[in-house]
């Protein structure tokens, strides 16, 4: 039978705990918080047909879908870039569905990235330092002590801050906003833990004067998973559709993740701004549109600067939106109400995404009451989706 | 990682390098064996003239693989830094000041300030070349407040 183009959605997400020590494998994580995707679809694992993770990912898809019992798949991918990976899972997945070559695709990210190995340390084996990693011109950084993604992420975020008049306390009120979502989720590690102004400015320096260690998201051990499957069979299914109305890849000339230091200018994250640019024509909306955004949170600058670049508030004020409650559950655009990636649990943006399904579904434990949830901005910064209700 | 080689300095002893050596990749090796002769060397189309970071065998502009290294003039400014703190990165006895460096010549280079406090760092603040030897018999371009 001819193929035919078809609307994709969001019809399962499932993730494990979130921690510091799993105390299993990460193939098992990722085989857990697959098998719960797609439980809450209502799909039979057998059934996936297609299944996408990031490079970086250590699970290998053929183990997994032996622990799964896939029964023919038809495609699998892998998506360079780090934690950019994330919302480009979702546009593979939309791309295969619409196409219709596939009709159940797994998408997952398992990892013990506190207790198995840490990114947030100096590396030990810089052979890692090899194309599809995001790292390709950060070799050129190890001998001068630039070795960790807060250093990278430092190094573009100062001549924002400075371009602006910011200063790190500046940043504290995204740390503190996040921190108070997460202090009523209790799927995140900060439960119950909100901070102050106060303690954002006693955290100690990562990377003087631009991020302490409040600024930077957490290191943790987990797996989430996302079942993506046409509008059509996903209303078929046990949850609501969360359809997924736009998605996208952006990467501008000499862009690199988290390090745009050869692009002309070091004060936007011109690859958020092509994302933006791409689902807003795609899609026909704007950031008017969104009732949330789950925006990539590695650092808190980065918070600021995609809030820019999606239009939510102009270059440059990104620090005085959220400090006057922009980003808060009743602000312009409530942002990572699940807690970030720094509040909640750091699952490479998965986590993050799956708090927009979450949002459109009405089921989010910080759900946004404003206003009928319709449209979810997630941002990976290199990639993005709008997810939609039905 | 290399594993230092070099013979015992005559006294006094200075001491071993402990920065790490660089990492080389066959497109950037021609940069690197010219920063061991403490030369800063810059890619630059044969073509088009126009210069490129970092090194590639393809000119972006006109796709010209006609290259050559020219000696750049080792001047240029602070465009962003930081100074890393935690995790203390490898290769250091104190905290090095890290920079974004823009070149005279129009690409830009990570590397650090050394010879200046932190407290005087200023932003766009002119500076110039020197380098410093690292384990394994290797030097690396760093910079230093411009002085002429």
């Amino acid at each position: 039978m001819a193929r035919t183009f078809k609307e994709a959605a969001i019809a399962g997400i499932g993730a494990t705990e979130f921690s510091k020590e799993s105390g299993r494998t990460e193939l098992q994580l990722a085989a857990e918080c697959s098998l719960a995707a797609c439980q809450d679809a209502g799909v039979d694992p057998r059934d996936i047909d297609g299944m996408i993770t990031f490079t970086i990912d250590n699970s290998d898809e053929i183990t997994l879908a032996r622990c799964l019992g896939v029964k023919d798949l038809a495609y699998t991918a892998r998506i360079p870039g780090g934690g950019a990976a994330a919302a480009a899972t979702i546009f593979q997945a939309m791309a295969l569905v619409n196409a219709g070559v596939c009709k159940n695709v797994l998408i997952w990210r398992a990892m013990n990235e506190r207790s198995q190995y840490r990114f947030g340390q100096n590396p030990n084996n810089t052979a890692g330092y090899s194309g599809g990693h995001g790292t390709g011109t950060l070799l050129w950084n190890i001998p001068f002590g630039a070795m960790t993604p807060a250093s990278w992420g430092a190094l573009q975020a100062q001549r924002y801050m400075w371009k602006y008049g910011l200063t790190n306390a500046d940043l504290a009120h995204v740390c503190v906003q996040q921190r108070k979502y997460a202090a009523t989720n209790p799927k995140a590690w900060f439960y119950q833990k909100p901070i102050t102004v106060e303690d954002h400015q006693a955290s100690k320096w990562i990377m003087e004067p631009v991020l302490r260690l409040l600024d930077c998201c957490q290191e943790s051990d987990g797996g989430v998973a996302f079942l993506v499957t046409s509008l059509e069979r996903a209303r078929d299914l046990k949850q609501p559709p969360v359809q997924i109305l736009g998605a996208c890849q952006s990467i501008p000339f000499n862009v690199e993740v988290i390090a745009n230091f050869h692009h002309e200018d070091m004060t936007v994250m011109p690859e958020a701004q092509g994302t933006a640019k791409r689902l807003y024509e795609m899609t026909g909306l704007g950031p008017k549109d969104m009732q949330a955004a789950m925006l990539y949170d590695a650092f808190s600058p980065h918070v600021l600067l995609q809030l820019e670049a999606f239009g939510f508030c102009k270059p440059g004020e990104g620090a005085g939106f959220v400090k006057s409650g922009g980003m808060a559950i009743d602000g312009a655009t409530p942002t990572n109400t699940h807690g970030g990636l720094a509040g909640e649990a750091y699952i490479h943006g998965m986590n993050s995404m799956a708090e927009g399904v979450r949002q459109i579904r009405g089921t989010s434990v910080n759900q946004v009451t404003k206003n009928t949830v319709n449209n979810v901005l997630v941002s990976s910064g290199m990639a993005g989706a709008i997810l939609a209700k039905v | 990682m290399t594993t230092p080689t070099e013979a015992a300095p005559a006294a006094p002893a200075a001491p071993k390098p402990i920065r790490l050596a660089p990492i080389v990749t066959p497109d950037a090796k021609d940069f690197w064996e010219a920063a061991d002769r403490e030369e800063f060397i810059g890619e630059k189309c044969s073509d088009c003239d126009k210069f490129r970071f970092p090194p590639r065998p393809m000119c972006p502009f006109c796709h010209s693989l006609k290259r050559e290294y020219v000696k750049l003039s080792g001047y240029g400014t602070v465009h962003s830094w930081t100074v890393p703190r935690h995790p203390p990165p490898f290769g250091f006895r104190e905290a090095p000041i890290v920079a974004v460096i823009e070149l005279q010549e129009g690409t830009r280079f990570v590397s650090n300030v050394v010879g200046v406090k932190i407290e005087d760092v200023k932003q766009n603040m002119e500076v110039e070349v020197l380098f410093e030897a690292t384990m394994g018999n290797h030097k690396v371009p760093v910079f230093k407040p411009r002085t002429k």
